[in-house]
């Protein structure tokens, strides 16, 4: 994944490091190359480190080490406002003392463009969000979503190539959130731009981006498209925070090719795909999703594994039902089923077997 | 609507459950709300009427009130009601005067009423102190005769048996010195047989004995009353009176009609006693000022005078006020630009700080809060005076010569400097609680935007700091306008204030109604720029935090 010098990077950062105080690092040994066009999004709990690499690339923060550049140019001593990035902030930061077409003209003014061309470029940038009817009216009148468009036309008025966006859904609705997630990601593939999106929502990250940077503790803990980070996370860490995900803990007896023998703190053995395990006698966290487990004996497939498990509580959520398990001593495992017309429906206390296959479960570190 | 099955949707007002209008019902809710809130503030809402707004009503009432030459002197505004002014009032006015003054000065008033017309005439003062004294002369001229003919004259009995009612002399006889003295009334037809008398002896039996609680019995009248007399006596015919003390009466009658009675006319008594009596200036002025209400105040706060002919400019060596409210003026805005200019950095390095360090340097900010003023404003004369601190450096430094020390003190200059620094921080505050509000991401996006940094502070921050401008602004300047121990100590002659010259008026010169009617347009002018600014800026712009 750290692909760095390539000679197409349109964004990259190289060996980056920041810290404030002196004593902890933020960020630690950043290294990340985009390619022009993408969509990335850089995805992590709070403190991850993420909103500072952010606020590095648009010159908010200088980088303590290392070195960022933008189309192959070093951009860490141009200050801000001469990088030509736009920017979308989580709220807005819309000036609420300009109209909405004072905000889009903005830019533009101080790019000294003339006043019939500016006025064209601010009209067309709000047609393209669908806010051309409200040029006139002030911030405070828009609604959340509104104004969101509005930001976002901002920010792509002066036509820059590389747009950052520092969780700009975060404080709307869900289904606000959804269209604009569709709006969003339309806009910049028919623009064709370039853009760094940080968001802490998973589910943003997975349905917006080509690919997605999963940050914690400073580091890049996986960088990869949405599928592969979902059904093949790199370290436990990735595999816990992206979607759900049941761990059975234990230690490897047998490392064999692309298999291995775990055996579970409850004593049974399991098979699995070791990712990040090199050693027999190493503790293990086996991880496997929800939807990967089948209940019905009929439907296992061949090789599959079979454990025994007790239900706990059986939730029903309409398109899915949500069991609770206890297996292997873990009383957290659980399995999703879809709501299809022969599905069975587990009642607490049941005494039922469930598996899956070798190749669903991945033996990660231990954390 | 409470109730689906209510007719209320279909007309009328919208009807509560059980049928009362919601309206009202709503209002029921609401009431002990209010009451409790009400009661809530009641003791502030108490302490801020009766120590606050009731004296400022009493002041500003005062700026027009002009009872005191119309009470004291009742008689003689009423005769100056249909004097043109021209020449000298009638023998009649001077009549009203004696009794009037005379009475006053009995009470002790007429110096006050002079103190009052000193005001509006130099002289007035001592003209009234004087005959308070003086007028006794012409009542003696007559009391001395009378007293001459019958000692009983100067009597108190054989006058009250005289002037009395039968009933109410032998109640008063009786009377024990104890509990209420029994009211003094006249007798029966006295009145029309010696009216000027009974009405001089009521007057001093009502004095005697409500306001100095005297037994009337004990005291002899006074020689106004003896006044009284020798008028009703030169007047009427005494002949067929027979009622008590008839005999003294019509002995005291054939004195007064005899060509040796000796009298005085009140003209020549006033004349004896002042000559300025006989300018008609004097009685102008009492005329001029004996409504109740008066201009009289207002118009020498604006540098103008009241005469017969309406209001006029004073001359131009009179005048002071106009100057002094310009220089307010002019002086509160002078330290009020001063103050954005030095606050406005403060304010924005204050907002723009880490928590700790802005803290830190908030408690400098309010260091100067935590001072006496009193300090703070002799610190300023330490540093600015010819010998001052600032002096000695700059000679020392060889930038002045020494014997040109430059003068920083008791003018404009000192009481802008010191003003200035010690109203800083009412700019500060304000100021520095709405730039904190202003999110930093203003800033960062209009520079993601492409804008240079003065761009972004002049387009993006600055406008949104406006609000903690123009609150920090009307703060300083109205107390500014006001301001009044700094300008005293600092400001010399050049540099004091309009509230310099109201404190003069309260303390030294006691002209209070002048001071309020000054305080009263200083009030005026603040609500009118108050006004101004809403207008312009809008007060909803002004943001405290």
């Amino acid at each position: 994944m750290p692909d760095t010098g390539t000679s197409d990077a349109f964004v990259a950062f190289e060996r980056v490091q920041k810290s404030y105080d002196g004593e902890t690092l933020v960020v630690k040994d950043l290294n990340l190359t985009m390619p022009k066009g993408e969509f990335l999004t850089m995805l992590g709990p709070s403190g991850s480190g993420k909103t500072t690499c952010l606020m590095m690339l648009a010159g908010f923060e200088t980088a303590t080490y290392g070195e960022i550049k933008l189309d192959g140019v070093s951009i860490n001593n141009i200050p801000p406002h001469k990088r030509g990035i736009g920017m979308v902030f989580q709220n807005y930061a819309l000036f609420p003392h300009m109209t909405i077409a004072e905000n889009l003209s903005f830019p533009l003014e101080v790019r000294k463009i003339g006043k019939s061309d500016r006025e064209a470029k601010v009209k067309r940038a709000l047609d393209m969000v669908e806010m051309g009817a409200f040029g006139g009216r002030r911030p405070a009148q828009l609604s959340g979503g509104q104004q969101q468009r509005v930001a976002l036309a901002r920010a792509l008025v002066f036509e820059p190539e590389l747009v950052l966006m520092d969780e700009p859904l975060g404080a709307l609705d869900k289904q606000l959130r959804e269209k604009m997630q569709f709006e969003i990601t339309d806009l910049a593939h028919k623009l064709g731009i370039t853009v760094v999106y940080v968001t802490h929502d998973q589910t943003e990250a997975l349905t917006m981006s080509d690919r997605v940077a999963v940050f914690n503790d400073g580091r890049i803990q996986q960088l990869a498209p949405p599928d592969e980070l979902y059904e093949a996370p790199q370290n436990s860490f990735v595999a816990q925070f992206i979607g759900e995900n049941n761990t059975l803990e234990g230690v490897i007896t047998e490392i064999k090719g692309d298999t291995c023998t775990v055996k579970l703190d409850g004593g049974e053995m399991i098979d699995a795909q070791p990712v990040n395990v090199t050693e027999v006698g190493e503790r293990t966290r086996v991880s496997i999703r929800p939807e990967r487990v089948e209940v019905n004996k009929d439907r296992l497939q061949e090789g599959a594994h079979t454990l025994k498990a007790k239900v706990l509580e059986f939730i029903y959520m309409g398109d899915i039902f949500r069991t609770r398990l206890s297996v292997a001593g873990n009383d957290e495992f659980v399995i999703k089923t879809r709501n299809a017309p022969d599905q069975v429906r587990l009642k607490p206390g049941e005494e039922i077997e469930i598996g899956w296959l070798p190749q669903d479960c991945r033996a990660l570190d231990a954390l | 609507m409470t109730d689906a099955t209510g007719d209320g949707s279909k007309s009328g007002p919208m009807l509560a459950a059980d049928g009362t209008p919601l309206k009202k019902s709503l209002a029921r809710a609401l009431r002990m709300q209010k009451m409790r809130a009400l009661m809530l503030i009641a003791p502030l809402l108490l302490f801020v009427l009766i120590t606050f707004i009731a004296p400022i009503a009493d002041m500003l009432f005062r700026s027009v009130e002009n009872q005191i030459v119309s009470d004291t002197l009742p008689k003689t505004t009423a005769t100056l009601g249909d004097w043109d002014g021209e020449g000298l009032p009638s023998d009649a006015a001077f009549e009203a005067a004696y009794f009037d003054i005379f009475l006053a000065a009995e009470r002790k008033e007429h110096t006050r009423l002079g103190t009052r017309l000193n005001y509006e005439q130099t002289g007035a003062s001592s003209l009234f102190r004087k005959s308070g004294r003086g007028l006794d002369d012409i009542g003696e001229v007559y009391q001395d005769q009378f007293e001459d003919l019958n000692g009983d004259w100067d009597e108190a009995l054989p006058w009250a048996e005289l002037m009395g009612d039968p009933d109410w002399l032998s109640e008063q006889q009786g009377w024990d010195e104890e509990g209420r003295q029994p009211g003094f009334e006249l007798r029966d037809g006295i009145a029309d047989l010696l009216p000027t008398a009974s009405r001089e002896y009521a007057i001093f039996a009502e004095f005697q004995q409500r306001e100095e609680n005297n037994n009337l019995l004990d005291e002899e009248p006074w020689s106004a009353v003896h006044t009284a007399l020798y008028q009703d006596l030169a007047a009427g015919d005494m002949s067929g009176y027979s009622g008590p003390r008839a005999e003294m009466l019509q002995a005291a009658d054939a004195l007064v009609d005899s060509p040796e009675f000796e009298t005085v006319s009140f003209r020549d008594g006033f004349e004896e006693i002042d000559e300025d009596w006989l300018q008609p200036d004097i009685w102008r002025t009492i005329k001029l000022y004996s409504p109740d209400y008066t201009s009289g105040y207002f118009l020498n706060s604006i540098d103008m005078q009241l005469t017969p002919d309406g209001a006029e400019a004073r001359p131009d060596n009179e005048r002071i006020y106009m100057l002094l409210f310009q220089r307010t003026l002019f002086m509160s805005l002078v330290i009020t630009f001063s103050c954005i200019l030095l606050g406005y950095p403060v304010a924005y390095i204050l907002s723009n700080l880490p928590m700790r360090s802005a803290n830190l340097l908030m408690i400098l900010v309010l260091l100067p809060f935590w001072t006496s003023l009193l300090v703070r404003t002799s610190a300023w004369k330490v540093m600015l005076q010819q010998q001052g601190v600032i002096n000695d450096v700059l000679v020392w430094l060889g930038l002045v010569a020494d014997d040109a020390r430059l003068t920083m003190i008791n003018n404009q200059f000192g009481t802008i400097v010191a003003m200035t620094h010690i109203l800083l921080p009412f700019m500060i505050l304000p100021m520095y609680s709405v730039m904190s509000t202003i999110p930093t991401s203003y800033v960062r996006a209009s520079k993601s935007l492409g804008a240079t940094n003065w761009t972004t502070f002049w387009r993006v921050y600055f406008p949104q700091s406006v609000p903690g401008i123009g609150a920090g602004s009307i703060l300083v300047f109205i107390l500014s306008i006001g301001y009044y121990i700094t300008p005293e100590i600092v400001g010399g002659t050049t540099g004091t204030f309009i509230s310099n010259r109201i404190a003069y008026h309260i303390s030294s010169s006691l002209n209070w109604g002048l001071a309020a009617a000054l305080g009263t347009i200083l009030l005026a002018v603040v609500l009118i720029l108050y006004w101004a600014y809403d207008k312009i800026v809008g007060i909803d712009n002004v943001k405290l935090g």
